[in-house]
C-alpha cells in the first residue's frame, strides 16, 4: 500500500457570523485520505460542508471562515501552514478545482487560449510556440474539435458541455497531481453528464491525477468513484470503498441516501428522509442525526458516536456500528 | 454594425427631435427678450419693431418650423446679444471648455477609479473607510459652495492662486476641482460596486484557483470586467463636464460654455439658449454612439447587430 498522496486529519473549519458571536462548525473533525490516482466521493446532503472541506483544501476559504484546527498533507506537507504564497503556488500546480457552473466559471472577456494558457504560464513558466502547442494538445485531451480554432473563441460561443470540458482542460493545465470537481455536472444536460464522466476518467487513466468528487448523486459515486466518504453536520459518518458502502451500509444515515435512489423500473414510491439537516450552529446532543434516524435509540440522543472501524478501510460513526461491549461500558460509565 | 449605426441614429434624431421642441419652449416661458433689446421704459412701438426685426411676432409654431429648418441647413441663428451666429460662439467658447472637462475628467478619473479599485479590494478597511468618506463629501459638496471655499482659502488666504479666468495651468486647478470632484466621488463609488460585483463572481474564483499572481486576477481578470459600467460613467460625465459646468465657470469666470449659456438665459437669448443646448444634445448622442461601439471592443459578447 502507497503512502496517501493527500491526507486531511480532524479538520475543523469554522464560519464565524455576528461580529463573534455565533461560531458555525461547517467542517467538524473531519479525517480521510487519498493516494495517487485514486478517486474519492464526497456526498452528503446541501450544507453539509462539503464545498468547505474543499476550499479548506485549496485554500480559499471565504474571509469569515478559517482553519480552526487539524492538518492537510498534501505528499506529507502540511498546507494549513502555508503562506498564502506558497499556497498560490499550490493551487492550479498541485492542486485544481472544477467548479459547479460552466457557464459562469469562465471570463467572458478572454478567449479561450488565454484561460487555459495561464496555469502553464505563470507555473510551469511555459511560452509562445510551445505554450500554443500545450494548450491545443490540452483542448484535443478534454476532446474539443479542432482546437487550434476553437481557443480563439469566447467562451460565449460554446455550449455548456463544451465550457465545463474547457474548465477541465484549465484544471491540467498546470499538470496537478490531484484535480477536486465540485459537482461538476450538477448544471449539465444528462446526456451530456454520461460524456463528461467518461471524459475524466479517460483523463484520469492518462494522467493518474487522483480526483476528490463532490456529489450528491450516488449513481456518478457508484460510476466514478473508488472509495466514498459520507457526511453528515459536517462530519463524516462513514468511509470505505464503494463496494462496500453500497453492498452493506453500516451507518442509517448511508442507508437513508441509497434508499432515496431512484432505480430503474422500480414502482415504489422514492424513499425521502424524514426532516431537515440540522442548523450547525446548534446541533442536536448525541449524534447529529438521530432526530432523523430510524433505528436511534436514548443512547444515541446523549452521547455521539466514535469513528469505529467496520472493516479493511472502512468506518463509521455510529453506535449501531460500535462492538456491544464498548456500548455496555459507555453506558456503565455514564 | 452597419444596421447598428443606422438604427441607433435614427434614435438619436428622434431624441434631437424632442429636445428641440422642449428647449424651444421653455426659453420661451423666460419672457419677453425684446424688453432687454430696447432701452427700460421703451414705447411699444419700438418693442414691436425690435420683435419683428428678430422674427418674434410670429406665431411660436411658425418660429419653430425655422428654427427646425435652419438646424438642417447648419445655422443655429443669430445671437440677440452679440449679434454673431451661435455656432461661432459655440465654437469659440469649445476649446476652453473641453480645455477644463478634461483636466477635470483626467482628475475624476485618477482619484476616483484607483479609490474604487482599492475600496473594492480591501472591503472595509481603511482605505475603504477614507473612500467612503471622499465620495460622500463628493456627492453631498455643490460644487458652488467647494469653489467659493477653495476661492477663500487659496485666493484670498493663502494668495496662492487665481480667483478665476483664462491664463496658465494656475487658473485650471481650482475650477478642475470644484468640478471634478463631484465627478471623482461617483466613478469612485461605481467601480467599487461594480469590482465588488465582479470579485464575487465564479470565474474570479476560478482565476484564483489556477494560483494566478494576485494582480493578475484584480487587474486582469477583475478590473477589465468591471470597467464596462465606469465607462459609460465616464464618456457621459465628460460631455456634462463640457455642456453643463454653468455654475463653477460662472464662479470662476472661466470663458466655457457654461457660461456662454448663463449669460443666454439671463439675456433672454433664445437663440444662444437653443444652440447650447441642441449642440450639447448632439454631442452626448455622438458620446454615447462611441461608447457603445467601444463596448464592443471589450466585451465580445456585445454585438453591434441589433
Amino acid at each position: 500500500m502507497t503512502t496517501p498522496y493527500l491526507e486531511v486529519r480532524d479538520l475543523q473549519t469554522h464560519f464565524t457570523t455576528f461580529g463573534g458571536s455565533r461560531v458555525v462548525k461547517a467542517v467538524d473533525g473531519i479525517s480521510f485520505s487519498l493516494r495517487e490516482g485514486e478517486t474519492l466521493g464526497l456526498v452528503g446532503e446541501s450544507g453539509c460542508g462539503k464545498t468547505t472541506t474543499c476550499l479548506s483544501i485549496v485554500g480559499l476559504l471565504p474571509p469569515a471562515a478559517r482553519i480552526a484546527g487539524g492538518e492537510i498533507r498534501l505528499a506529507g506537507e502540511d498546507l494549513t501552514k502555508k503562506s498564502p504564497r506558497e499556497m498560490r503556488r499550490i493551487r492550479g500546480r498541485k492542486i485544481a478545482m472544477i467548479l459547479q457552473d460552466p457557464m459562469a466559471s469562465l471570463n467572458p472577456l478572454f478567449n479561450i487560449y488565454t484561460q487555459v494558457s495561464e496555469p502553464a504560464y505563470y507555473h510551469l513558466g511555459i511560452r509562445r510556440q510551445s505554450l500554443r502547442r500545450r494548450v491545443e494538445d490540452l483542448l484535443r485531451s478534454v476532446r474539443i474539435p479542432s482546437p487550434a480554432m476553437r481557443m480563439r473563441n469566447y467562451p460565449h460561443q460554446m455550449s455548456g458541455g463544451m465550457r465545463q470540458r474547457i474548465v477541465g482542460a484549465i484544471a491540467l493545465a498546470g499538470g496537478p497531481k490531484l484535480i477536486i470537481a465540485d459537482e461538476p455536472t450538477t448544471n449539465l444536460d444528462v446526456t451530456i453528464q454520461a460524456q463528461y464522466l467518461d471524459l475524466l476518467k479517460d483523463i484520469q487513466q492518462e494522467t493518474g491525477v487522483a480526483i476528490i468528487f463532490v456529489t450528491h448523486n450516488l449513481g456518478i459515486v457508484a460510476k466514478m468513484c473508488d472509495r466514498m466518504a459520507v457526511m453528515y453536520a459536517g462530519k463524516i459518518v462513514e468511509c470505505g470503498s464503494v463496494r462496500d458502502l453500497f453492498g452493506a451500509p453500516s451507518h442509517p444515515y448511508t442507508k437513508a441516501l441509497l434508499g432515496s435512489m431512484a432505480k430503474l423500473g422500480s414502482k415504489e414510491p422514492l424513499f425521502a428522509i424524514p426532516g431537515q439537516p440540522p442548523d450547525l450552529a446548534n446541533l442536536p446532543p448525541g449524534c447529529a442525526f438521530h432526530p432523523r434516524c430510524a433505528e436511534a435509540t436514548q443512547h444515541c440522543s446523549e452521547h455521539e458516536p466514535k469513528i469505529v472501524p467496520c472493516g479493511q478501510d472502512w468506518t463509521a460513526k455510529c453506535w449501531l456500528a460500535h462492538p456491544k461491549e464498548s456500548l455496555r461500558h459507555d453506558h456503565a460509565r455514564a | 454594425m452597419r444596421q447598428f449605426i443606422f438604427r441607433r441614429t435614427c434614435y438619436s434624431i428622434v431624441t434631437l427631435f424632442i429636445l428641440s421642441l422642449t428647449i424651444f419652449a421653455v426659453v420661451r416661458l423666460t419672457g419677453d427678450p425684446a424688453l432687454l433689446m430696447t432701452e427700460p421704459g421703451a414705447r411699444p412701438e419700438d418693442l414691436a419693431r425690435v420683435r419683428a426685426l428678430w422674427g418674434l411676432d410670429r406665431p411660436w409654431p411658425i418660429q419653430y418650423a425655422h428654427f427646425l429648418l435652419n438646424i438642417l441647413t447648419g445655422d443655429l441663428g443669430t445671437s440677440f446679444n452679440y449679434r454673431m451666429p451661435v455656432s461661432e460662439l459655440y465654437f469659440e467658447r469649445l476649446p476652453n471648455s473641453l480645455q477644463l472637462a478634461l483636466s477635470a475628467t483626467l482628475l475624476s478619473f485618477l482619484i476616483g477609479v484607483p479609490a474604487g479599485l482599492l475600496s473594492a479590494v480591501r472591503v472595509n478597511g481603511a482605505w475603504d473607510n477614507i473612500g467612503k468618506v471622499v465620495a460622500l463629501t463628493g456627492l453631498a459638496v455643490p460644487g458652488f459652495w467647494l469653489g467659493l471655499v477653495l476661492i477663500l482659502v487659496f485666493s484670498v488666504w493663502l494668495a496662492w492662486l487665481p480667483t478665476g479666468g483664462k491664463g496658465d495651468w494656475r487658473n485650471l486647478i481650482m475650477p478642475s476641482i470644484a468640478l471634478g470632484w463631484y465627478f471623482a466621488a461617483s466613478l469612485l463609488r461605481l467601480t467599487r460596486s461594480s469590482m465588488l460585483e465582479v470579485m464575487r463572481s465564479e470565474y474570479i474564483k476560478l482565476a484564483r484557483l489556477k494560483g494566478l499572481p494576485g494582480y493578475v486576477v484584480i487587474a486582469m481578470h477583475g478590473f477589465k470586467n468591471a470597467l464596462v459600467p465606469v465607462l459609460t460613467l465616464a464618456g457621459v460625465n465628460l460631455v456634462v463636464m463640457v455642456n453643463a459646468a454653468v455654475i463653477v465657470e460662472v464662479i470662476f469666470a472661466w470663458p466655457g460654455i457654461g457660461r456662454l449659456l448663463y449669460e443666454g438665459i439671463f439675456q433672454r437669448d433664445f437663440p444662444l439658449v437653443q444652440g447650447v443646448v441642441i449642440l450639447a444634445g448632439c454631442m452626448i448622442v455622438l458620446v454615447n454612439l462611441f461608447i457603445d461601439i467601444l463596448y464592443a471592443y471589450i466585451d465580445p459578447r456585445i454585438r453591434l447587430t441589433k
